[in-house]
């Protein structure tokens, strides 16, 4: 069957995969928000043990998933791959960077003699989840606002912004409303996320006040991501976007994306159906005092994060648009793998739902009893 | 085509030098010593003796701390095809680019979720399901090893693909080309078993320490024996791979093997150097002696690379201006041809965008005639395909001699610890405390002979490295690699504290 699909759905399919993909590492950013909140929820050493204990089992997954989606958009996107890493250098450098420096602080804050000090690692954790995450969010803004790359005929990449003398390859990304806004968003929504997962993980029993900061840690999160998504929302909605007919010329069209949305309701349902599902988690957690918030603002936040990455793909759009050379922008079709390496590939994605089933599994297993300070306190802990 | 300035080069070669030579500090004993683990746990769950367990949970303290590092320094390597060699990633992203996401999908995934049940599940899951968790790890790790090894020996034999002129880039044809490269198998067999190798003579080092200090005797006692054998198997395994990667080399980077042996008029019946000093001042084509000194064993490098004795090994002055004697076409003809080849791929493509389809179809099919030479059209000079030979050949003999070296240690440290006198031998317990460190510079210094001698190929023969960087300014990346060399040493400094004290705070707490 999968021998018989036609190039364009192979490249539609691949771009869903990866869009799924990176809207479960947005999901999975709950280590991240978590690990922002550390300092603000963990008063005492057992409350910041049982945090860290919580997110550590945890964190891989997410690490994992970027290492992933990274793999899967080289795979499948080659193009996107060299033009995007390659091109807006420093924004992806300064992201890995506190993905490397996150990597080892679980491991290594409690152990003694760690020659940096709990403290150092715990702002490794920190710097990871706020600079990190908002980076990210711009990363992914510059899917709607455009780069300012041109690509020759060999299909090198070029970058011309320019601050002074100096080559930003990237970085004016962080100059625009709406990337920081969304970065923004994204931080507070990890943040929200963290204190939903901590909230379920936890045996709270013990420790009443961090439970009640958690709680409140989800409602004003949840105040402030309000303004930047309503930012970002509107932005979408009015802003003009980057069209490409069926020539595969690219142009400026005006409300694209409202025009997407119009034309794909089912996306439209799914922005709907997410934003609705993170508000029940949230509301649940801080008025019902409920423990399974997480679900729900979890799988609100993979929903939006799917139509976030599959608006700008889909209906005639460039999902990464140059601003510099329009001419220059992908799209799903120009930068994608040859038919038979997608093909090859999809035959591979089969095993997913095995992978995803064991995950869960094990998943299922290890929260099956809430985390407590004995096992948080345990030597052989984070 | 954008030029490069050569200096970009090298900073991003030593940029990818710096994070890949770092991962591979890590990465083997995470390799080995999840085996060794996997092999201390069944023991456990089989005899049920509380001692296994406590011996399983020291070496896996070690193992987690060890582990954290080589994902810190692993995720940089992968995006970096993308931020430092774009232009690669692009070219040959439709073929290099299937086994990272298949690393990704299959191993690392293994890796990450039966890791946290590794290390806290021991109250939540079963005796059996836990040791099957410890195993998964060992698997999966050595499962990523399979794939980034694929990666690698499809580098340097590029099989399984075909050019795409109207994309410029390379294309998949044969995935099971892709996956069972000969290059790639050999690869992953000698990498991996070397990892093995070095992770018992971690296991060695550390046990010959608690010796030497008379402390945990039973634990380093047995700890010694299961890493021993294991050290010993490994070494067999590392010396045949090992044959069978010369042997590989030989046939598809005759010039790589060249610089292995200094060789550089070919002969046949060549001899092998075991020992020597090379001649810096040697360039090809001179006729300077390449070595100051050497030590050779008659005939033996055609009985290696050919598998035939008295067959003809081509040396570096053959294969750079070729032997019609021997038919070995030189670089000064692939040059040509290439530079052909390109210039009628830039008339394809130019005729392209005008819409002048008959002259494009005229130049794909002169195009198509020199095609398979196009990478050496980047060259400058014929002497730009010899890689630094004394790098190459000082690298590849400290891995033989110290891979030599290291299964005699195995052989006496089991031999008297089943004797029960090996705490007697204080002779022999500080050559164990080197053991880990001697299998590393041999570890490294194999890497450095691949890698340094495939220059100046990212892709053998198809994609010279200063066509496959990315267009930065060099500043960008020299601050980079400021930025990684800091971070790096200053986690690997923690890391050797922390592993330090573990320790020596020894298996009390388990």
């Amino acid at each position: 069957m999968i021998s018989n699909l036609d190039y364009t759905t192979l490249q539609q399919l691949w771009w869903i995969i990866c869009s799924l993909l990176g809207a479960l590492f947005l999901f999975l950013n709950f280590v991240q928000g978590g690990q922002t909140l550390l300092w603000q929820v963990a008063k005492t050493e057992e409350e910041k043990a049982l945090v860290v204990n919580s997110l550590g089992r945890k964190w891989e997954l997410a690490f994992t998933t970027l290492v992933t989606f990274g793999g899967a958009l080289f795979a499948s996107f080659p193009k996107f791959y060299a033009t995007s890493f390659g091109g807006a250098y420093w924004v992806w450098i300064l992201i890995l960077f506190t993905f490397v420096i996150q990597a080892v602080s679980y491991e290594y804050r409690s152990k003694p003699s760690n020659l940096l000090g709990a403290k150092t690692f715990e702002l490794f954790l920190f710097i990871n989840g706020s600079v990190g995450v908002l980076l990210i969010g711009a990363a992914v803004g510059t899917f709607f606002t455009g780069s300012n790359f041109a690509l020759n005929s060999m299909n090198q990449v070029s970058w011309h912004y320019t601050l002074g003398d100096i080559n930003l390859r990237g970085l004016e990304a962080a100059f625009s409303i709406f990337n920081l806004s969304l970065g923004l968003f994204l931080v507070f929504n990890a943040r929200v996320l963290g204190a939903l997962y901590l909230i379920n993980s936890i045996d709270l029993q013990a420790s009443a006040a961090m439970e009640e900061r958690l709680r409140k840690a989800v409602w004003t999160n949840f105040l402030c991501s309000l303004p930047f998504l309503l930012i970002v929302l509107v932005s979408l909605l009015i802003r003009d976007g980057f069209g490409v007919d069926e020539n595969g010329v690219v142009s400026m069209v005006a409300y694209k994306y409202l025009f997407n949305l119009l034309a794909m309701p089912q996306l439209l349902i799914m922005l709907l159906a997410g934003v609705v599902l993170v508000i029940l988690g949230v509301v649940g957690a801080v008025f019902k005092k409920g423990e399974k918030g997480i679900w729900f603002s979890g799988l609100g936040t993979v929903l939006v994060g799917l139509v976030v990455l599959c608006l700008p793909a889909f209906n005639g759009t460039s999902f990464y648009p140059s601003k510099f050379d329009l001419q220059s922008s992908l799209t799903i079709y120009n930068a994608s793998s040859s038919q038979f390496t997608l093909t090859t590939m999809t035959y591979v994605a089969l095993a997913v739902p095995f992978v995803v089933g064991y995950i869960a599994y094990l998943w299922k297993v290890m929260n099956s009893k809430k985390l407590t300070v004995e096992e948080a306190m345990d030597h052989e802990a984070y | 085509m954008i030029d490069v300035d050569p200096g970009l080069v090298g900073w991003s070669r030593a940029m990818f030098t710096l994070t890949a030579m770092y991962h591979w500090i890590f990465v083997p004993l995470t390799l080995g010593l999840s085996f060794l683990c996997a092999f201390f746990e069944s023991i456990y769950v089989k005899t049920g003796d509380e001692e296994w367990k406590r011996i399983t949970k020291f070496w896996m303290t070690l193992f987690g701390i060890n582990f954290a590092i080589g994902v810190a320094t692993g995720i940089i390597l992968e995006f970096e095809f993308g931020t430092n060699w774009s232009s690669y990633s692009w070219m040959v992203g439709d073929i290099f680019g299937a086994p990272l996401a298949i690393e990704g999908i299959f191993a690392f995934f293994i890796e990450a979720s039966f890791f946290a049940v590794m290390f806290f599940g021991w109250d939540k899951f079963s005796k059996g399901f836990h040791c099957f968790s410890t195993w998964m790890v060992a698997i999966g790790s050595n499962l990523s090893a399979v794939w980034i090894l694929v990666a690698n020996g499809w580098m340097q034999n590029p099989v399984g693909m075909v050019f795409n002129p109207e994309k410029a880039r390379f294309e998949m044809e044969s995935f099971f080309e892709v996956v069972f490269n000969p290059v790639a198998v050999s690869k992953f067999t000698h990498a991996s078993s070397s990892g093995f190798l070095l992770a018992s003579a971690f296991v060695v080092t550390v046990s010959s320490w608690y010796l030497l200090k008379k402390r945990h005797v039973e634990m380093a006692k047995r700890s010694i024996v299961v890493a021993s054998v294991f050290g010993i198997i490994s070494s067999v395994f590392v010396g045949l791979t090992g044959d069978e990667a010369a042997y590989e080399i030989a046939q598809v980077q005759p010039m790589k093997l060249a610089a292995m042996e200094g060789l550089y008029k070919g002969e046949r019946g060549a001899d092998l150097v075991a020992m020597g000093i090379i001649n810096d001042a040697k360039a090809p084509g001179d006729v300077q002696e390449p070595f100051l000194f050497e030590i050779k064993i008659p005939g033996l490098l055609s009985l290696l690379a050919n598998r035939e004795l008295g067959s003809f090994v081509p040396g570096i002055d053959d294969l750079v201006w070729g032997n019609e004697k021997e038919n070995v076409m030189g670089v000064n003809t692939m040059i040509e041809k290439g530079r052909m080849a390109l210039t009628d791929l830039a008339a394809f493509k130019e005729a392209k965008k005008n819409g002048q389809e008959e002259a494009a179809a005229e130049a794909l099919s002169k195009f198509n005639v020199n095609q398979q030479y196009m990478g050496y059209g980047h060259l400058k000079r014929p002497e730009d395909a010899v890689p630094p030979v004394g790098y190459v050949f000082n690298s590849f003999h400290i891995m033989v001699v110290l891979g030599t070296i290291l299964p005699v240690i195995f052989v006496a440290f089991l031999f008297f610890t089943l004797k029960g006198s090996i705490t007697e031998k204080r002779w022999l317990l500080p050559i164990g405390l080197s053991a880990g460190l001697l299998s590393m510079i041999a570890s490294q210094a194999g890497w450095v002979t691949a890698e340094v001698g495939r220059q100046p190929w990212a892709i053998q023969g198809m994609l010279p490295v200063d066509v496959a960087t990315s267009n930065l300014s060099m500043t960008s990346v020299q601050i980079t690699f400021a930025m990684f060399a800091a971070i790096f040493t200053l986690l690997l400094i923690a890391e050797i504290f922390i592993m330090a004290k573990q320790i020596s705070i020894g298996p009390e707490g388990h």
